[in-house]
């Protein structure tokens, strides 16, 4: 419950006008909370500068026994037995952790003929990495996924589990959660380990990215996150780190597994005994579509040409950059009018009204009927041969310069980053 | 004849959100409240089946006391009952406890054919608590739903991936998390509107006296994850212009976007 | 006084809002070009019940009160004022008359299929030589048998090429003056009606406006509303409520040029700072926000009071009086505000100011209100 202390209030209504869910008001200059508005997300207790504010958590049922928990765990997921990149970035992210906690780092690979896959893991210098091979894990499937996975974690018991935030790992990671009874994390931008209490710190964004939270899972375990791919780095692979194979039954003997980290890590096979969960589900087909032309009010980056650019040849440079980085081409109207691309791509009052993460605007002078259709943009990249161009005002990184010579070099630099 | 529960959410619309670049705080004045859209998609769907195979569609929902009108506007888009969970236990929950909550609430509202959830809402933006419903339900769920075919006791769902899709069949009970692209969700009747505010009972408004809860499970207490730290991002403009010459320009701009983190 | 709006009225705000600014606001300049009807959105909106929000469910309507229905004008015209003058037309003009007057079994045939938007109506009094002087009604009518016989013409008649549904006013006996004007329901269909060719308006292009012609059109004797002789009794009840309609109209009009100005005017910079900071706009911004409330008040006041059952008709006519002229000014300051890009139809304001002009002029002039006003007044 948020406690107000009202011998350190001093009614300077910091609290009222931060709360994003207009639950305080002021009453005879005391903080009052209404109950039924409050989320206890905190914001008032950081907002107040006397102190004030708090929130507390009482203790309520049986507290786990999380003594017990040890080691970071990477689920990787692979499609078509081919591992995906984010299982990569979350090894690599998982090493940090661990190194941190002086702890294991242990992958663990679903599927039904993994076993080459899973040696590059050891490249990214995972201690062990465990795979499970059988014909119906050759797809994912929440039962015998959920199933396979609950049961390694309650035989193992690692402290932090972590999982790419795909379309399976949100579908797998609350399944398995809610059946261990323990705290998930969503699309965490940042995993720290906070060193006192040898804790996950995990923030994500919520409110749409409006608000940017720190969650833990002090007193249940496995702590679990999920991460978007691309969001962590993936660290440069060392072959020389390589891993040996051994076969092992189902029952296993904890003190096998959590022996002393060697340089070259085990893959331990598990037989899985799928024959007594229910499976309900089959996979009818698994279709690949080409990526239906996506709505510049959902791109995450837009490259964006304007008069500047000069002729529609140019224009292509703007759209290898969009090509190259994955994002979408806007236009200013001056450019829709000359024909060297479709109005769909307009931005600005009479165009479209954007809010993408990045927005590189080539060649636009940022007139305010541009401006209208992207200010919101979170990091706006502005190139221009104008210094006084209206654009460098609402910018955070300005360029001037030619586009014609800065957009191929920007085309180049980021494709060889890829 | 088919017995449809959706779980519905009543959100702030984050759209509207605006930031106080200053203080570093959301500005909420005159932020409405609005249906999670996900969760409209997945009542229009619900509404559609009642429409095809006849039926019942109830829709049940966790929050304070003024997520009724969500619950009206349910009604007026065609639910035949409304149900919310109400209750001061239920403050601080996070997404395990709003789930049991949910969970419980809809074992004590009737036995399901389907259970239909948004996939994720706009201001949690987790998609976990459809999932650790069904997980605490006992039954299979198929989330990213973006296409869906019921045909007696089975559901043949069309589950978006990243590069396509894939088609899974599975039988009833079934939890379904659907997304944008599924349906176009009507517009509420007004007819339905006005009688929804003169039938006081379309809406029951259920605490922690009406329905089987395990107090020890419920709000902040009993969360797994807690907030340690919020912020508020601001997003003022650096208006920082790179000297140099243009090879210089595009490195320094490399190097600051690799710091932020955006690329 | 309870100046806040009730749950219902809320949410049929938020809906219609929610509809506008999805469905309206965005085709609003195309169809300002096109001249195109909405028939589209007046579809969809009849699926929303939006076509018979005032009358009661016995008759398919959705049982809402007349604060409900002004709000869905005004929340429709915020976003396009054609759509609103459809809606009201349609159901204050072409709808309600069968409501307050009908029979029974007209009620039944006319004004369920109205009420679900199934059908469109529409309202014929003005002519060609009878607009203000309403009473000067040249098209006549004749008993044959078991018919009606029209003849005459009636011009600027809104959805006049999309209804399916007309309320026409003749003239049954030339020597009773206003007391020999009769009104009847006639349908498209029936022979001798026929439309004219769509208006070329200054503004709600996409209203279609025409001329209606009755050469020896046959209407059958039950289709006359009310009783011989009560026609102008009819049209000027009607029109009473019509006008709540319209002043909701420019109050929509009104407030939209109020929330662009207010955002350009936080947008635009000259001298170093955005011109919001200019006290000389202030002061303008500030008496075009209370222009627009003031209208704001009189329109839902005379919505209020048509509810409570009492007389409306002073009400009425001061809110369609005020509001209009407050939007055709709030408009006209806003392409001031805007400068030379609120002369460009790349910004709205200036379709704006073409809209709000009608507002001044149809279901009574200015000078019809301050007629009607004064004779409240003075007698």
């Amino acid at each position: 419950m948020l406690k107000i202390f009202e011998d350190k209030c001093v009614g300077c209504g910091v609290c009222v006008t931060s709360c994003p869910f207009d639950a305080l008001k002021m009453e005879n200059d005391i903080a009052v909370v209404d109950t039924e508005k409050c989320t206890m997300c905190g914001i008032c207790v950081k907002e107040c500068k006397f102190d004030a504010m708090a929130i507390n958590k009482e203790e309520k049922g049986e507290k786990q026994d999380i003594s017990g928990y040890k080691g970071v765990w990477v689920l990787a997921e692979q499609r078509g037995n081919k591992l995906l990149d984010v299982s990569f970035e979350l090894c690599s992210e998982g090493r940090k952790l661990a190194d941190e906690l002086e702890t294991n780092l242990s992958i663990i690979v679903l599927g039904s003929d993994v076993k080459e896959e899973a040696k590059e893991l050891f490249a990214y210098r995972a201690d062990n990495v465990y795979i499970v091979e059988d014909e119906e894990l050759k797809d994912y499937r929440t039962e015998t996924y959920a199933s396979v996975i609950c049961d390694l974690i309650n035989e193992f018991k690692p402290e932090i589990v972590l999982l790419g935030a795909t379309h399976n790992g949100r579908d797998l990671g609350p399944r398995i959660s809610a059946r261990l009874n323990t705290g998930l994390t969503a699309d965490c931008t940042k995993l720290e380990i906070d060193k006192e209490r040898n804790i996950l710190l995990q923030t994500r964004p919520a409110f749409g990215g409006n608000l940017m939270a720190t969650i833990i899972c002090p007193d249940h375990r496995p702590q679990m996150s999920t991460v978007r791919p691309g969001v962590m780095e993936k660290a440069e692979p060392d072959h020389s780190k390589t891993g040996e194979i051994e076969e092992i039954g189902v029952k296993i003997d904890s003190e096998d597994v959590n022996s002393q980290i060697t340089d070259s890590g085990k893959i331990i096979n598990l037989k899985s005994d799928l024959s007594d969960i229910d499976i309900f589900t089959t996979i009818k087909e698994i279709v690949k579509e080409a990526k239906a032309s996506v709505n510049l009010e959902d791109a995450d980056i837009i490259v964006s040409g304007g008069r500047g650019v000069g002729d529609p040849e140019n224009f292509e440079l703007i759209e290898d950059l969009a090509s190259v980085l994955g994002g979408e081409v806007g236009a200013s109207r001056a450019v829709v009018d000359e024909g060297w691309i479709e109005k769909p791509h307009q931005v600005g009052q009479t165009g479209k009204t954007v809010k993408p993460k990045v927005y590189f605007a080539c060649g636009i002078s940022g007139a305010i009927q541009h401006k209208a259709g992207m200010e919101n943009s979170n990091l706006i990249i502005a190139i221009n041969t104008d210094a006084d161009a209206p654009i460098f005002e609402i910018c955070d990184y300005g360029l001037v310069g030619d586009l014609k010579k800065i957009v191929p070099m920007l085309s180049k630099a980021f494709e060889e980053l890829k | 004849m088919m017995n449809i529960l959706v779980c519905v959410k009543q959100v702030p619309d984050t759209d509207e959100v605006r930031i106080d670049e200053k203080k570093g705080t959301l500005i909420r004045d005159g932020v409405p409240s609005i249906i999670n859209p996900e969760d409209k998609i997945a009542l229009e769907e619900a509404v559609r089946l009642k429409e095809e195979h006849g039926g019942k569609v109830t829709v049940i929902s966790m929050g304070p006391p003024q997520a009724k009108t969500a619950l009206l506007e349910a009604y007026a888009m065609g639910a035949d009952e409304c149900i919310l969970l109400s209750d001061r236990a239920f403050a601080g929950s996070d997404t395990w406890a709003t789930s049991y909550t949910l969970a419980q609430g809809i074992k004590n509202a009737g036995e399901f054919d389907i259970i239909f959830c948004g996939r994720q809402a706009i201001d949690g933006d987790t998609a976990q608590v459809g999932p650790q419903i069904a997980e605490n339900l006992e039954i299979p769920q198929i989330t990213y739903v973006k296409g869906l075919e019921v045909d007696g006791k089975k559901v043949k769902a069309k589950r978006a991936l990243e590069d396509g899709y894939s088609v899974i069949e599975t039988k009833l009970p079934v939890l379904l998390t659907v997304i944008d692209g599924l349906n176009k969700p009507r517009y509420p009747s007004i007819k339905r509107v006005v009688a929804a505010f003169k039938k006081e009972d379309c809406i029951k408004v259920w605490s922690t006296d009406d329905f089987e809860v395990d107090m020890a499970k419920l709000g902040l207490d009993a969360s797994p994850t807690q907030v340690y730290d919020t912020f508020v991002p601001t997003n003022e403009k650096k208006g920082e212009i790179l000297e140099g010459n243009e090879k210089e320009k595009v490195e320094q701009l490399l190097e600051k976007l690799k710091l932020e983190q955006v690329l | 006084m309870d100046f806040n709006l009730n749950s219902t009225q809320e949410m049929i705000q938020k809906i219609v809002r929610d509809f506008a600014e999805n469905e309206v606001k965005d085709i609003a300049a195309e169809i300002d070009e096109t001249c195109e009807f909405p028939r589209e959105n007046v579809e969809k909106m009849a699926a929303a019940d939006m076509l018979g929000i005032p009358f009661p469910e016995k008759y398919d309507g959705a049982g809402g009160d007349t604060l409900s229905y002004v709000l869905a004008i005004e929340e429709l015209s915020k976003a396009c004022a054609t759509h609103g003058i459809i809606l009201s037309a349609h159901t204050s003009l072409g709808a309600h008359p069968i409501y307050q007057f009908g029979t029974e079994e007209q009620k039944e045939k006319y004004l369920k299929p109205l009420a679900r938007g199934e059908k469109l109506g529409a309202f014929g009094l003005t002519e060609p030589d009878a607009g203000t002087d309403a009473s000067a009604q040249k098209t006549t009518v004749e008993l044959d048998g078991d018919e009606y016989i029209l003849n005459g013409s009636k011009i600027f008649i809104t959805n006049a090429g999309e209804a399916d549904t007309f309320i026409i006013f003749a003239m049954t006996d030339k020597s009773k003056g206003t007391r020999g004007i009769s009104a009847f329901i006639v349908e498209r269909e029936y022979p001798g009606f026929s439309v004219g060719k769509k208006e070329n308006k200054l503004g709600i292009n996409a209203s279609d406006t025409r001329e209606l012609i009755f050469q020896d059109c046959r209407v059958p004797k039950e289709n006359l509303l009310g009783k011989e002789g009560m026609g102008f009794k009819i049209a000027m009840t009607t029109l009473d409520g019509g006008r709540i309609g319209v002043a909701a109209q420019a109050l929509g009009i009104a407030q939209r040029a109020l929330d662009e100005t207010v955002q350009y005017v936080k947008e635009r910079k000259q001298f170093g700072r955005t011109i919001s900071k200019f006290q000389g706009l202030q002061w303008e911004m500030a008496e075009m926000a209370t222009k627009v409330e003031a209208a704001r008040l009189l329109v839902y006041k005379a919505a209020k009071t048509k509810d409570s059952g009492q007389r409306f008709s002073k009400e009425a006519a001061m809110a369609k009086y005020y509001a209009s002229e407050a939007a055709f000014a709030v408009a006209n300051k806003a392409i001031q505000l805007h400068g030379g890009y609120g002369y460009m139809k790349e910004y709205p304001v200036e379709r704006l100011l073409r809209d709000a002009k009608i507002t001044e002029i149809y279901e009574g002039t200015t000078e019809v209100q301050k007629m009607v006003i004064a004779g409240s007044l003075l007698n």
